[in-house]
Order: structure tokens, then sequence, then C-alpha cells
């Protein structure tokens, strides 16, 4: 299970983060790859901002009454032979899995991608549990493989150079007796995968999938994937189990089509992704295939208590990984600084939610309210004004540096009081403007250091406008 | 006062000066009141402004900035018009000003109608004013650094080079990622100063590669930030506010003298 600790160490984990070379040239392929291929999408697609509207009005609709269309969800699920169980906590849904898992005897699971199994530390559990987890998106494959945490919401090992994947393979797949591949292109690197996986997925006796909404009209749940896994992972064994947080659920299909216009394209800049599933149940005699039993387990995990906050626009998040993808701070540092399962800007706003503002409370303010990540928001979470709410909270509990609360009082105090502001700024205007001499500039300055070990600090010019508007007036 | 040339009674402009450019470069200041009195504004400077408050606003410290909020609410209420050289600032008094008196409608009333008489300097100029009487000239090569405010908060982007074209002899060659934050942030370049670090140093190169003579921007925090990294990497680049160079008063040395 990933340290939720570790979130409040991410300014000295940002700083390693920026000395790491082989993270720092796999993130150079954001801007070229991610960035340019949305903007493309965006630009093929005349009616994106349109469809932006029809997806937040939709998931706007669905929180208002969150309630009432999880009720209805059960209900039809339930109708086409599903079980739905409901898991407050974290350890609720663990153990609810483990359950579902022994009591039919499992050993081994597959799994597509979800990023809830990472927010309740489902792998860990279980395989302390006896239980072997095999990991089926080729991200998620390579990271644990490397017994890493996934460094993206969509793309987990996007901190992994080719030549760290092609090390693991060798490590990890020379003996498995599957066909081996020269490890030169990253197609040698998905076909080599794809044979070692193909044996795993037919291991399987249950497999657990995240959703990427649940429909409450039908009780169906929809994955999108690119690789087909999800597929496998759903279909081939006899047990299927959907893990979703409570928020994921949509009243109709027509919303969950809403979604689906602007995902991909925000996500990947594909206007659809490779494969949508839609489940609804287990096997009916007539159908060729799929599980004998269909479980979803829904987890609140702090969800429902964010409702009626001014945080709770979070919860429109179709976790598409755009705001990272077009962050500058996450471009700098990756997603493992982050310290917890969600990074980048969506992390900043909803890891304070989920784990606490005392621990959490570096992320938001990793940010210098660029603004980028709203603007590219296919939901159109105001993400600063998040953040901002998170600092508020976090200067209201006390519990930024007293260094910080010190400089602002002073500051407060004094730009309260034009007269007195314009006495000790001329003052400290003069004087500072005097000691940069000829260079007009300072190569370092007494409590400036943040600024000055990368940057001159510009002189002042000396007289302070308003000073001298007011003898010119 | 009235410079030659103005037309006169288009209306009263308070003139947001903006701390920064109040403290570090007057040149910033003159030049807009100049360019306010070209279009045909009178311009006052009401002498008890002294910042919009987003240093208190941005690290939650919302007390301190209702405080600052007040006196400039006070300050500027009897103009038809506020204008500040700065997208940044002139982004918190037309979005913020009013959320931080939720609990108070009489206030959030007044703030809510300063919000609507509030203005970036370029976008005065060219929407409000629908001025195109810009008489300098400024024989270089130049690039132009967005703000994030200007861009995303107050819908700066054509504006400024919409003035800049009137420029004789100015060359604009626009940046590589031009949308992409310079790293400044307010606080955040000193609280997370590597990361900024990295920011303004992609900025410079991209800043660079258009072989630009000087970088002009509209918001004084990114130029200094620019400025400051430019002049540390020894690269010889000069940073001036774009309504410097509009208004012809290009006398003035640039933000950091460019040499040793």
């Amino acid at each position: 299970m990933m340290d939720g600790a570790a979130a409040a160490r991410f300014p000295e984990a940002s700083a390693r983060a920026l000395g790491d070379e082989n993270l720092q040239a796999a993130l150079r392929l954001l801007g070229e790859g991610f960035q340019a291929r949305r903007t493309d999408a965006v630009e093929r697609f005349a009616a994106f901002e349109d469809a932006r509207d029809a997806a937040v009005a939709a998931k706007t609709r669905t929180l208002r009454h969150l309630d009432r269309h999880l009720e209805t969800f059960e209900a039809r699920c339930r109708e086409h032979g599903g079980v739905v169980h409901w898991a407050e906590t974290p350890a609720d849904a663990r153990q609810i899995v483990l359950e579902l898992l022994t009591d039919r005897g499992v050993r081994v699971l597959s799994k597509g991608k979800t990023m809830v199994a990472e927010e309740i530390g489902l792998n860990g559990f279980l395989e302390a549990n006896g239980i072997e987890v095999i990991e089926t998106d080729l991200g998620e494959y390579i990271i644990q493989l490397a017994e890493e945490a996934p460094s993206h919401i969509i793309v987990p090992a996007i901190h992994k150079t080719m030549p760290q994947v092609a090390d693991l393979f060798r490590q990890h797949h020379d003996q498995t007796g599957a066909e081996l591949f020269p490890r030169r292109t990253p197609a040698d690197l998905v076909a080599e995968a794809r044979a070692v996986l193909r044996g795993r997925f037919l291991e399987a006796d249950a497999g657990l999938t995240g959703a990427n909404f649940l429909v409450a009209e039908t009780g169906s749940s929809v994955i999108v994937t690119n690789e087909g896994n999800g597929d496998l992972t759903q279909t081939l064994p006899q047990l299927h189990i959907v893990l979703a947080t409570i928020e994921k659920v949509v009243p109709t299909l027509a919303d969950g089509a809403a979604i689906l216009r602007v995902l991909a394209r925000s996500a990947t800049g594909q206007d659809m992704s490779a494969y949508t599933t839609v489940s609804t149940g287990p096997r009916r005699p007539s159908d060729v295939d799929g599980p004998a039993e269909y479980h979803v387990v829904l987890v609140d995990n702090g969800r429902s208590r964010l409702l009626g906050t001014p945080a709770e626009e979070v919860l429109r998040c179709i976790r598409c990984g755009a705001c990272m993808n077009h962050c500058p701070v996450y471009g700098a540092v990756g997603g493992h600084a982050y310290g917890w399962v969600y990074p980048g800007p969506i992390g900043a706003a909803l890891t304070p939610a989920l784990l606490g503002v005392e621990t959490a409370r570096h992320l938001p303010n990793a940010s210098s309210l660029c603004g980028r990540c709203e603007e590219v928001c296919p939901m159109r979470i105001p993400l600063p004004k998040i953040f901002r709410y998170w600092r508020e909270q976090e200067h209201a509990a006390r519990l930024n540096s007293g260094r910080m609360r010190l400089g602002l009082a002073i500051w407060g105090w004094l730009a309260a009081r034009p007269r007195l502001y314009r006495l000790a700024t001329g003052a400290a205007m003069r004087v500072l403007s005097r000691l940069a001499g000829r260079s007009r500039r300072f190569r370092s300055l007494f409590l400036a250091s943040g600024w000055t070990q990368s940057r001159d600090f510009p002189a002042p010019a000396g007289r302070t406008f308003l000073n001298s508007w007011k003898q010119r007036s | 006062m009235s410079v030659p040339g103005s037309e006169s009674g288009r209306g009263r402009v308070g003139l947001f000066v903006t701390c920064l450019a109040d403290l570090f470069r007057p040149s910033v200041a003159w030049a807009s009141v100049r360019l306010l009195e070209q279009a045909g504004f009178e311009v006052t400077v009401p002498d008890r402004q002294t910042c919009c408050g987003q240093p208190a606003y941005n690290a939650g410290d919302l007390p301190t900035a209702r405080r600052v909020a007040r006196g400039i609410l006070d300050a500027f209420e009897p103009f038809d018009y506020v204008v500040a050289p700065s997208g940044s600032c002139a982004g918190m008094l037309r979005l913020h000003l009013g959320r931080l008196f939720e609990s108070e409608p009489d206030t959030a009333t007044r703030a809510e109608q300063l919000a609507r008489r509030t203005h970036e300097l370029t976008e005065f100029l060219v929407d409000v004013a629908g001025w195109t009487g810009v008489a300098a000239s400024f024989p270089h090569r130049v690039t132009y650094h967005d703000s994030c405010s200007s861009l995303r908060e107050m819908a700066v982007r054509d504006q400024p080079r919409a003035l800049m074209a009137q420029v004789q002899g100015l060359e604009l060659v626009e940046l590589g990622d031009r949308d992409v934050c310079c790293g400044f942030g307010g606080t955040f370049c000193v609280k997370y100063p590597d990361i900024s670090t990295k920011m303004v140093s992609d900025k410079t190169a991209a800043i660079a590669a258009t072989g630009a003579e000087t970088v002009l921007a509209g918001d004084l925090g990114c130029l200094l930030n620019i400025a400051g990294r430019l002049a540390r990497e020894g690269r010889p680049v000069a940073c001036r506010h774009v309504a410097e160079v509009l208004a012809g008063t290009n006398g003035t040395d640039p933000i950091v003298p460019v040499g040793p």
C-alpha cells in the first residue's frame, strides 16, 4: 500500500525528482506527446466545448442526488443478477474483496487498471493473504515488476524509459518459457508482454476491474481501455469484481456517453479509446461467454464527506489525466513526488480531502496557480480555486510555517496603513537601490535565498512611484 | 496634467499602480499614465492604494486579504474605470475580491461593482477605449510573454499584440509554449524554488530560441522572475514591461541591464 505519509514529504521528494535524469528524460515526452495530441483532438471536434458543458451538466446533476442514483444502481444491478457491496473505508473494501476471493478458493486474480485499488492498498493486502495478483494493463504490469507505484493515473509507468523496461523484462521474463522478443523497440516490448500475459490470463480464477463510470438506469459498469486487457480480465474467469468509488455513478447511458465524448480526447487525444465495454450482471444463458458471478464494491473513503463543501467539484473528475499532462509542476517533478495515489493538480485537490490537510498541505501549495489544469479539464473543475480552499484550511489551522505567517501579518498590517506603508517601503527601496550599486541586481540577498539561489534579484529604481507622483501633482 | 495630442473627457480612470510597479519599476506606472492620457482619459492615482492583496489571498490568509481589499474599495470607488498594468492584479480585483465578502452582502455588492469597472491596461486600451494611437518606435526583435492571469483570468492575448503591431520597427517573434507559466506564481517561487527554477529555465531557453533582443510582458512579477534568471544565466536579453515600449519611454534601462 502506498504510504500516505509520503505526501508530507513533497518538498524533499520533488527536489530529488528534479535531479533524476531518467525521470526528466521520460517527462520530456509529455509536451510533444499528450499535449499535442489533445490539442489536435480538440481541434478536430468542433463541438468540444458543448460536449464539455454536457459532461459537466451530467455529472453536476448526478452529484446533487448521488444517494438516489446509487440506490437505483444497486436495484438495477441486482435485477440483472449482480451483487452490490458497500464499503465505507479502505479496510472495509479490502475485506469484502478478500472474502469474495477466499470463499471461492481463488488463488490467482487478474486485474485491470484501477486507481481505487491503489487508493485502498489492495494488491499488498491480497498478496499478504496468499492471493497472487496479476496486473494486465501494460503500464501497471511494468510497475508491478519494478515493485513501484503508478506515477500517472492513465500512464502509470510514464516515469520509466524504454531501456529501463527492457531491463525489467530481461530480469522477469527469461524464465517464463513465453516467447521473447529482441526488446529493441516499444513494439518488441509490447509483443513480449502480450506473450507472457496471454498465458497468465488463463490462470486467473477471478478478474477485478475498476469502472470509468457506472450507469444507474441499467446497473452496468463501463470500462474503456486501449489494450483489451480489461475485457479478458472480466470475461474469462468465473468471478468478476468491479471496484469503484461512489461518485462514479451517472444516472443514464446518455450521461455516460456525454463523458465518453470528452474522456479519450482529453486523455490521449483519441476520439474514442479502442475498447469501450459495458458489463451488466453475470453471464446469461444466451451469452457465449462471461463470468458466473458479478460483484460491485462501492467505496466511499471520504467522498460523501466532500459533498456540500467548496471542494466537492473534485468529484466530477473522470480521471483523464489532462491536468497532469499539462501541469508545469507535474512536468518538472513527475508523479511519485506527490507521495500518494493521485498526482498532479487533481491529486493536489483530492489528496488533502482524503488524507487530511495536515498530511497533504504541501500539494495544493506546490502550484503557481497558473490555471492551465482548469483550462484543459474536460469537467471544468476549478482546480486553482480548490488549491486556495485547502490553503485557507491550512492557514486557519495554523499549519503553515511561522515565518510565512509572521511575514503575512507584518505585510498585511502595513498594507492596510497606506501612509505608513509609503514611508516604510520608500525607505526600504531607497536602501536596496543604493546597495545594488551599478550592477542593478543582487546575486544574493538576506531572506531571499529562495529567489537568489538561481536568479539575480533585480534592484528597485530607488524612488517609489507613489512618492514621486505626490510631488508631481 | 495633460499630454500633447490627447483627446479629453472620455472618463475618469483610477490607476491601480500595483505594488511591484510602485516599488520596483515606477517607469511602468508613468508609461501607463501617459498611455491612458494619450487615449483621452483623465487619470488619477489614489494615494491610499498599496497592494491588491494576493500575497495573503493566495496563502489562504483571508482576514488579511479582506483588510487590504477594504482599502481598495474605498480608494477606487469614485472612478469610471480602474486600470492596472498587470493581468494578475486586475484579475484579483475582477474575479476574487467579491469572494472575500461572501458573508457581507453590502460589501460584496461594492466589490462586484468595482470588478465590472476593472481592466488590465492593454485590454482597456484596445477593448474599452478602442485606441489605435500608439506613437512609439522600438526597432528591435522582441518576444512577448503572456502571464497566466492575463491569459486565463482576463482573456488578454490579442490586445497587447494589436498595440505592439502599431509600434514602428518592432518585430514580434512568438515564444514556443507561450501558454506555459514562467514559474513566478507569487510566493510559489520562494516556497518551491527548485521547481520554480526549472520552470523559469524552460522559459528563458524558449526566449533565447526566438533570437529576440528584448522580452516584453504585461506583468512585472513574471518580468522580475524572467529578468533575474536571464541575468544569472548571462543571456543578453533585455526585459521590459510592454507599457514602456508602447508609451515610447524607452530611455529607462531594462529591468536588469544586459551585460556583466
